[in-house]
């Protein structure tokens, strides 16, 4: 259970949100520039909010009120972003298993087997990134971001960058990892198609001013 | 052209001692001051700029001159130093210092414009999936800064070895304790008869600095093989 509370103020541009998200996949849909990545990396703690508040599972992770900010890395909040940003220098394998190195000893969710398994990249395993094709590089993304153990899961617009065929290779992963890992996520998108085959729950954001959607 | 003397070849070892040492010192700090410059903002930042610069702009003379000021036998940090039974001054040691001092900008630069070349969005991806601050640094800054950090090697190695006007103000040029490769070469252009030798060396010089500019070159590509194929 996500619940935030909050202005942020970046220049001349306002975000105000004040919204709780369930489980399941919530989609997040808006015009260009509303400010749907910046809500992400709000939540994500790349940036602080000008003021207010957000709780992750009754954890507090920023509370401008009490002057508490939970860095990014120990949120626990995976992310998929438009491009995959895996680690030029290393394998699909150590891409995949280095959320484990920082993720504790009392890790629960899937092992990294089912995550292979899930998303099929058992063969890409000894490959680097630059020798996969978009597609693949989304999955090991994906793949990374679910073992490293997060409690929320970020995706923002991770089919943008693909062509239609790919996109339509993608989508049947993503409701794999709806249906087969309870884990909520936040899932941006421009598509209408993505947030019919994928969406539980829906929030829009337009002009700075986030709502939740009918 | 003759064959090498004992004090010439002593000149050459000393170089290159003097080089290999002042390389690894500088080293270290070499990548934390490139990694505060390239990626904090802290007050005094163009301050730190500034002062690492400032050997590349001064004249060398003046360099070391302020070296003896501070670190000579009665200089503030000298005199602490020999307490503890370090000797700097007209010792090989100091001729480190002052090649350290000497070659630390263009070591900073080169690893700052490649730590600045990396991605900071994957930096921002390691932090998403728990990597602390220090870790960050380790597994992906300082990796895929690691050519710029090999050629900002070198290059403090290249200079080093050349180094001449702060090191012969700071030490002098005692034949056998911190008389280097260049020192060696002016003394022998000031006497009579000096030229087979001078021109003896120089080629020596000449050639270290080919083998090393050339074997940083190729442990470079080899490296920026491996490191590159960022994704899109």
């Amino acid at each position: 259970m996500l619940d935030l509370s909050l202005t942020h103020r970046a220049g001349d541009f306002a975000l105000k949100a004040d919204l709780t998200i369930g489980p399941g996949v919530t989609a997040i849909t808006g015009p260009s520039g509303a400010g749907k990545t910046t809500l992400l990396s709000l939540i994500a703690g790349l940036s602080r909010p000008s003021e207010g508040h957000i709780r992750l599972h009754g954890k507090m992770l920023v509370d401008t009120h009490t002057k508490q900010f939970l860095p990014a890395h120990r949120r626990h909040i995976g992310q998929v972003f438009q491009e995959a940003r895996l680690f030029p220098h290393l394998n699909v394998r150590h891409n995949l298993l280095y959320g484990r190195l920082f993720a504790g000893k009392d890790r629960t969710g899937p092992t990294v087997q089912a995550i292979i398994d899930l998303l099929d990249i058992a063969p890409l395993l000894r490959r680097r990134p630059r020798d996969l094709s978009g597609g693949e590089r989304q999955r090991v993304a994906i793949g990374r971001a679910l073992l490293s153990n997060p409690a929320l899961l970020l995706l923002d617009e991770p089919l943008s960058a693909l062509d239609p065929v790919r996109k339509a290779e993608l989508l049947p992963y993503l409701r794999r990892l709806r249906d087969g890992i309870a884990l909520p996520m936040l899932y941006v998108t421009h598509q209408r198609e993505e947030v019919a085959e994928l969406a539980t729950g829906w929030v829009r954001v337009e002009h700075g001013l986030v709502t939740a959607g009918q | 052209m003759g064959s090498f003397t004992t004090e010439e070849m002593t000149a050459i070892w000393l170089s290159v001692k003097v080089a290999c040492w002042a390389t690894a010192v500088s080293l270290g700090p070499g990548i934390l001051v490139a990694w505060l410059l390239a990626r904090r903002s802290f007050p005094g930042r163009i301050l730190l700029d500034g002062l690492v610069h400032l050997p590349l702009v001064l004249p060398p003379v003046v360099t070391g001159y302020l070296l003896l000021l501070l670190f000579g036998r009665n200089g503030p940090l000298g005199r602490i130093l020999a307490e503890m039974g370090i000797v700097l001054s007209f010792n090989w040691t100091g001729a480190v210092l002052a090649c350290s001092v000497m070659a630390f900008p263009l070591l900073v630069r080169a690893i700052r414009l490649s730590m600045e070349a990396v991605d900071t969005r994957l930096e921002d991806a390691a932090a998403g999936l728990g990597a602390p601050p220090w870790a960050v640094f380790l597994t992906v800054t300082l990796p895929l800064s690691l050519p710029g950090i090999l050629s900002g090697a070198i290059l403090c190695f290249a200079k080093a070895l050349g180094e001449f006007g702060a090191t012969i103000t700071f030490v002098a040029a005692i034949p056998g304790v911190t008389q280097t490769l260049p020192a060696a070469i002016y003394g022998l252009t000031q006497v009579p008869g000096g030229d087979a030798a001078a021109l003896r060396l120089t080629l020596v010089a000449a050639l270290i600095a080919i083998i090393a500019v050339t074997a940083s070159e190729l442990l470079a590509r080899r490296v920026r093989r491996r490191v590159e194929g960022r994704d899109a």
